[in-house]
């Protein structure tokens, strides 16, 4: 059992949660995952180490509430418990002075790439952050992105805040104003990290992708996370979850993260339901 | 040595075992068979007899071999059920502390052996869930999961310190171990868990799995209760499934299909039965349950619809061509014999590589050109000083007995070093 010291909200249905994890807590680094089972019945799911304490002792994660994993793990509360979680697992991200490093997020991509911006200005480089949300009340981290970055862009999709349009129209902008840009990683919603290595491909600019296929064990063991990179299989929870944008084949992505879609449809509703009976007792 | 302890890779003493079970002294057969074996009732349920123990008894020269394996399934059993386990004596406190790596009938057989000789013994598990294969990989019906958990709670009655959760070269380092959380000796058992695949178009279509994949999914997370278990697999009521390999991973990833509904469940295997390696037992008792065998084809491809769903495998059909020097008839392609079987689920189950984690971050433990562990095989020393180890990690996927035999050999060996 591993007890959650704090989980608030950062946004509708996003959370961010502190758990006590002193082993993963002094190992993570910028880019690794922990596979965390909410309970004894529940399923492995991976989230991205958004920080650590390690004197403390604990991890952060930014959650947010998809099915029903992510949505029971955003119904704890502190001092709650969780029966499983493991790691750091993953390949950290490549960190070196690239010079002019962009970091894009999009959603929940965003906490995904805190951590490696952050790397990414410790390494000496000069970060630009692009973060996207559909709204404005939806922008996470908008602060902490600020805190580590030497030019920090929001953009939403509505125009409700920060600049009017989606990260890819904001990535080209910067572009065409003769910016040189050295390296660029981008973590979202697969439409969106595959619109950014088409943006990136005809400029040759380095561009990683953190990509999230359905693990299970998270440690190569089941082969169930593999991805296609350049005709070549690749075990995301081992070889990456980092890969080359310019070489990872989104369609087969996408495809193969619609592989239960039934049966996550079956538990968010069973669950939902609970809930509500939860609520009338 | 009586004739048919050679074949028994942990040195059990048979004919003494066999003579108490005679005398209708099961207890006392069970505890004979306990000093040389921590996981009777598991060996008894999985180990190849035919081709170990069995193999060897002087009785099989003429007639069908003793049941050795079923009579220690008996022996282990009828202690266990009737209450009358006994925990066995632990020398005097060392005060070493050694580490397990792994928690497979290899680390375990080693933390057994460990303990008992006054060691401190911490068992450090990556899943969240210990006891290797016998909990992920081997179904229940084949060994029911409570068995490998009445072992574990004995191992835990001794003393030994389970961490589950923990990655070796991802939580921890072998270093580490060593120098920050001081343990005197290591050693890892951590088995051979990389899955290949065959490297065939369409191998990442939707339906495809590897046969860990489909098993873990199937008994550790449990989704054959979905959704009462959060875990989901690939629906096979009603479906066609193949299975491609003739190990006993394959065995067991067709008998499951097939409880799980599938209308056909099919072995596809390129060679003949004659050289499928799983146990004759295990070929026979799929037969016996409607499992359907395809030899000698060879898949070049599988064939997926629009969204991407497996819907067949593109095969060739093979025969025995002439004897090769081994005297083996290797199986060549006959023309134009291309087919379509039509499947709705693949798992493939041709083996694994070993899992990189360790060798990666702990350069200085040689391993072989497959990635698997070099040892001194007398004692399973590695290349680096303290360190041990033993399993299908040294191997490659070989067999349980094998596995425990390894940690035995390396207990013995820690011990030896650290008590000189
Ligand atoms: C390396 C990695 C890091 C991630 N980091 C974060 C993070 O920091 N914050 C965050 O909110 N989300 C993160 N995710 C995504 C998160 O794991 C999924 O949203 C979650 O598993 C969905 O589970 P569910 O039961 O709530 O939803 P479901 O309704 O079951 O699934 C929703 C979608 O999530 C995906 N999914 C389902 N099961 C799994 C699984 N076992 N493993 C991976 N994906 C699955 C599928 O595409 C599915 O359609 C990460 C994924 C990966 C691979
Ligand atoms: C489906 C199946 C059926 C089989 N049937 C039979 C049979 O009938 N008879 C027979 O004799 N043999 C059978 N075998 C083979 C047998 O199970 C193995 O040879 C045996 O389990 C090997 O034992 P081990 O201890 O070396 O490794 P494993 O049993 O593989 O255990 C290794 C353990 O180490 C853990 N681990 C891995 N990496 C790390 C790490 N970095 N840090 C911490 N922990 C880690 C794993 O999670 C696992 O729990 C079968 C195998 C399979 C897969
Ligand atoms: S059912 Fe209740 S607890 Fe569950 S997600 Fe909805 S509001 Fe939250
Ligand atoms: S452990 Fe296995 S091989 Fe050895 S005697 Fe028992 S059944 Fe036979
Ligand atoms: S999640 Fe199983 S190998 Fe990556
Ligand atoms: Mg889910």
């Amino acid at each position: 059992m591993y007890t959650i010291i704090s989980s608030v909200f950062l946004a509708e249905n996003i959370k961010k949660i502190e758990i006590e994890a002193p082993r993963i807590a002094k190992k993570r680094k910028a880019g690794q995952f922990v596979m965390i089972r909410v309970g004894q019945t529940g399923e492995r799911v991976p989230l991205t180490i958004a920080g650590s304490d390690p004197e403390k002792g604990t991890i952060t994660i930014i959650v947010q509430g998809m099915g029903k994993s992510t949505r029971e793990l955003n119904s704890k509360e502190a001092g709650d418990t969780i029966s499983d979680i493991v790691g750091p697992l993953g390949t950290p991200s490549h960190i070196e002075k690239f010079g002019t490093a962009v970091s894009i997020g999009g959603g929940v991509g965003t906490a995904i790439a805190y951590p490696t911006a952050v790397a990414l200005k410790e390494g000496g480089n000069y970060v630009i952050t692009i973060n996207g949300a559909r709204s404005k009340d939806l922008v996470i981290l908008e602060e902490e992105m600020k805190a580590v970055s030497d030019e920090a862009y929001i953009t939403t999709d509505d125009g409700s805040y920060g600049f009017h349009g989606f990260v890819t129209q904001k990535l080209q902008q910067l572009i065409d104003s003769g910016k040189k840009i050295d390296y660029v990683l981008a973590i979202g919603p697969i439409p969106m990290m595959r619109a950014i290595a088409e943006v990136t491909r005809p400029y040759n600019i380095k561009t990683m992708v953190s990509l999230n296929p359905i693990m299970v064990d998270g440690t190569g063991m089941c082969g169930g996370c593999r991805v296609t990179i350049g005709n070549e299989i690749k075990f995301a929870c081992v070889d990456g979850p980092e890969f080359d944008a310019h070489l990872v084949d989104f369609k087969n992505l996408t495809d193969r993260n619609k592989l239960y879609l039934p049966e996550e449809k079956q538990s968010a509703e069973t669950f939902a339901h609970q809930c509500n009976l939860n609520k009338l007792g | 040595m009586p004739p048919v302890s050679r074949g028994a890779p942990v040195n059990i003493k048979i004919d003494q075992f066999i003579k108490l079970i005679a005398e209708g002294d099961f207890t006392g057969a069970a505890r004979k068979i306990k000093e040389d074996n921590v996981l009777p009732a598991i060996c008894g349920r999985v180990c190849p007899q035919e081709d170990q123990c069995e193999k060897e008894c002087v009785v099989g020269r003429k007639n069908k071999p003793v049941a050795i394996g079923n009579l220690e399934r008996f022996a282990a059993d009828y202690e266990r059920e009737s209450g009358s386990v006994e925990l066995p004596k632990v020398q005097p406190a060392t005060g070493k502390k050694i580490a397990v790596i792994g928690s497979g009938p290899a680390g375990l057989s080693c933390a057994n052996d460990l303990i008992q000789l006054g060691h401190a013994v911490t068992v450090f598990e990556a899943l969240h869930e210990l006891g290797g294969v016998l909990m992920y990989g081997i179904p229940e019906f084949r060994l029911p999961k409570s068995i490998v958990q009445g072992e574990l709670e004995g191992l835990k009655k001794l003393g030994v310190n389970f961490v589950t959760n923990t990655v070796a070269g991802r939580t921890v380092t072998i270093d580490e171990l060593l120098k920050d959380e001081d343990f005197d000796a290591i050693f890892i058992g951590v088995g051979a868990g990389l899955p290949w695949f065959m490297g065939i178009p369409g191998e990442n279509l939707l339906g495809v799995y590897s046969a860990n994949e489909f098993l873990t999914r199937v008994n550790l997370m449990k989704s054959y209760q979905f959704p009462d278990n959060d875990t989901p697999v690939f629906n096979c009521k009603g479906k066609n499934v193949a299975v491609f390999g003739g190990g006993n991973t394959a065995m067991d990833a067709v008998r499951t299909a097939k409880r799980l509904g599938a209308e056909h469940a099919y072995i596809v295997y390129r060679r003949s039965e004659a050289e499928m390696p799983a146990r004759k037992e295990e070929i026979h008792h799929a037969k016996e349950e409607g499992i359907e065998f395809l030899l000698l084809m060879n898949p070049l491809e599988f064939i997926g619809n629009e969204q991407q769903w497996l819907t067949g495998a593109k095969c060739l059909k093979m025969e025995l061509g002439e004897p090769d020097e081994s005297g083996r008839r290797k199986p060549v392609p006959i023309k134009d014999s291309e087919f379509i079987l039509p499947i709705d689920m693949a798992i493939i189950s041709i083996g694994n590589g070993s899992n990189p984690l360790i060798n990666q971050t702990t350069p200085d433990i040689a391993v072989s050109k497959r990635d698997t562990i070099v040892v001194d095989i007398n004692t399973m020393a590695t290349s680096k000083e303290n360190v041990y180890a033993g399993g299908d990690i040294v191997t490659g996927g070989a067999t349980v007995i094998l596995a425990m035999g390894a940690g035995r050999t390396a207990a013995k060996a820690i011990h030896e070093k650290l008590t000189a």
